[in-house]
């Protein structure tokens, strides 16, 4: 990108203007628009911690529930404060997006204040652990509504919000790593004993990926809850991290644009899939490839990770130059 | 009282299963240094192993439910999970062994979540229930114990915690008193220097997953005579929970992961009896995360350093 604040600008411009269509767009291509949107918030801010710093984390859903949860009590509880009007509570809701953000931020320093100091294969377990402890606490809070999950959540997302925070996602992931400040991130990635060894702070740079990454999937929860309207913790399990970590890899770790390409294919894959059931010739497995979805994305993994750990598009990027 | 004893009772015959299926964990650790995530989901393919050759077995030992037969059931189901953990290891990891750490990490995890949802897809996702091969039933306790003979103990819990006596018997000759034991040592220790001193890398890889994940097998057949309901992802959460188990007592200790996973089960039957069931998944991890805080090398293990 050769003038990133440029670009930033002229993104939320773009969304605003197409947020001025959003009645004419067809409400199931304005519900995928807006899916796609949030995955991307999600598993661009992942790759930060994944694909730019190399540290393995398997509960990013765990920090979009903390997120989605206090976003989403906060309007309920102070939604108009300041009275009903639309730019009021609109206020409010912009508050409780960064507000449930930064709470998702404190979650990620506190699993990586201590859990960082430790090798890769713990901080994947340790990580998942975590998000269980998180949902674990949500299914037991009463005001949160516990099992039965939070709705009555009033509808504040639109196009504009989410792909604003897509915007900004993007623009903060690739301008931090670029700086002379973020090459600490790759370095801990390319060889953490090296980097320790030319006097960078490893853990700092680990539990900033953390928290900047964990901020982002707050964001992105906060938004999907003022979309969705209900919130369960079930919600944010095991299988919603994994999703997120496989757009992650199928897009290429390290490559923002890459994750930014398999997160929006990954939202729309599901819908297609479940389009062929409706296709009479194609015979039976086929037309039940939608259900079983998992068992394609671990394929391709495997696959991956075999053949091309770089991903499918781990070369791609946002203009032309360096990752 | 008698119910803590009762708890506890309860809580040794959970913690049985977890160490079995712990010392998969810890001996390939031991050998490779990396967690293989889908460790978990052989122990489910052990219990589905169970579950499908069982009923042909035991018509072979006279129709009904039977000791002979229930040994031929786990024998079985030991072999065909130690087939399956040697193809996992060919076909997945192998190729990956020179390649960073991270690569290996997310094939493990897919290769859990292939054999997880596969599992869905093969076996249908609802749970089955998983034919009697033994007749489980309470022990009657003397009269003459007083109020200790109102404890339940169940034929189940004395061959579940037997059977994995048994088999860490076994596993300790094979382990420190056999060549092939001997050679893992030495991997364990300094693969370089055991390859220089002829020892076949692969065959004794191979020979790890087979022993590890026919422990796995074991776990999936004995958790199946004391809880006959069986699914496709009941790997998942108990994988994991063995996984913590192994990291409690030492990762890579094989008395460690024994330890881990008796103490892991205890915890786990203590909470749900006395705390609230809803607590029983995240106080496991806290453990985890309390573990790798104060003692990273366990309880049992000797803490190791990170070398350029």
């Amino acid at each position: 990108m050769r003038n990133p604040k440029f670009c930033l600008i002229l993104a939320v411009i773009l969304a605003a203007v197409v947020n001025g269509f959003s009645s004419v767009i067809n409400p199931y291509y304005y519900d995928i628009l807006i899916t796609i949107g949030i995955n991307v918030i999600l598993a661009v801010s992942l790759n930060l911690v994944i694909g730019y710093t190399g540290q393995f984390s398997l509960g990013h859903a765990g920090f979009m529930a903390v997120g989605a949860y206090f976003s989403a009590w906060m309007t309920g509880r102070y939604g108009v404060l300041f009275g009903e009007s639309a730019p009021a509570t609109g206020a409010i809701y912009v508050l409780a997006l960064i507000l449930g953000g930064l709470a998702a931020a404190f979650a990620g320093l506190l699993v990586g204040s201590p859990s960082l100091r430790l090798r890769g294969d713990y901080l994947a377990i340790v990580t998942l652990g975590f998000s269980e402890i998180i949902k674990g606490v949500i299914q037991n809070a009463e005001p949160l509504g516990a099992q039965r999950g939070l709705g009555g959540i009033v509808q504040h997302t639109n196009f504009f919000w989410t792909f604003f925070g897509v915007a900004l996602a993007v623009y903060g992931v690739l301008t931090l790593v670029h700086s002379t400040y973020g090459s600490g991130f790759l370095a801990v990635r390319d060889d953490e004993i090296a980097a320790e060894a030319m006097g960078i702070n490893t853990t700092k740079y680990k539990v900033l990926a953390f928290v900047i990454g964990a901020f982002f999937a707050g964001l992105a929860g906060g938004l999907y809850a003022h979309f969705k309207q209900f919130i369960h913790p079930e919600g944010f399990n095991f299988l919603k991290s994994v999703d997120i970590v496989v757009m992650v890899i199928l897009g290429g770790m390290g490559s923002t644009a890459g994750v930014c390409l398999a997160a929006a294919l990954l939202t729309i894959l599901p819908e297609v899939l479940r389009m062929l059931s409706d296709v009479p010739w194609l015979p039976e497995p086929a037309r039940h490839l939608a259900d079983n979805r998992m068992i394609l994305y671990s394929l391709l993994l495997i696959v991956l990770m075999l053949n091309r750990p770089q991903g499918l598009f781990g070369r791609l990027r946002f203009g032309a130059g360096k990752p | 009282m008698i119910e803590f004893l009762q708890q506890l009772i309860n809580g040794v015959a959970q913690g049985a299963i977890y160490a079995l299926i712990a010392i998969g964990y810890t001996m390939v650790f031991g050998v490779l240094r990396f967690i293989n995530f889908a460790h978990g989901d052989v122990y489910m393919l052990g219990a589905f192993a169970g579950f499908y050759t069982a009923p042909g077995i035991l018509k072979i030992f006279g129709g009904g439910p039977s000791y002979a037969g229930a040994a031929a059931v786990l024998l079985t189901a030991m072999v065909i999970c130690a087939g399956i953990g040697v193809l996992i290891e060919r076909i997945c990891y192998r190729p990956l062994r020179e390649h960073p750490r991270l690569t290996v990490l997310i094939t493990a995890i897919g290769v859990s979540l292939l054999l997880g949802s596969g599992g869905q897809y093969v076996f249908g996702a609802d749970p089955k229930a998983f034919p009697e091969i033994i007749a489980d039933a309470a022990i009657e306790l003397p009269t003459s114990w007083g109020s200790f003979s109102t404890l339940t103990i169940t034929i189940g819990q004395v061959l579940v915690v037997g059977c994995t006596l048994v088999l860490l018997f076994v596993l300790k000759t094979v382990v420190l008193h056999t060549k092939t034991g001997l050679a893992m040592r030495a991997l364990s220790l300094n693969p370089t220097a055991a390859s220089l001193m002829g020892v076949n890398l692969d065959a004794i890889l191979s020979f790890t997953f087979a022993i590890g994940s026919a422990m796995a097998g074991a776990a999936g057949v004995l958790t199946s005579i004391q809880q006959p309901s069986i699914d496709p992802l009941m790997g998942v959460s108990a994988g994991l929970k063995a996984f913590v188990a192994a990291v409690l007592g030492g990762i890579g200790n094989i008395p460690g992961a024994a330890l881990g996973g008796l103490l892991i089960g205890l915890l786990e039957t203590l909470v749900v009896g006395y705390v609230n069931p809803t607590y029983r998944d995240p106080l496991v991890f806290a453990v985890l995360i309390l573990v790798l805080l104060f003692r990273p090398s366990g309880l049992l293990g000797k803490p190791e350093r990170e070398k350029v």
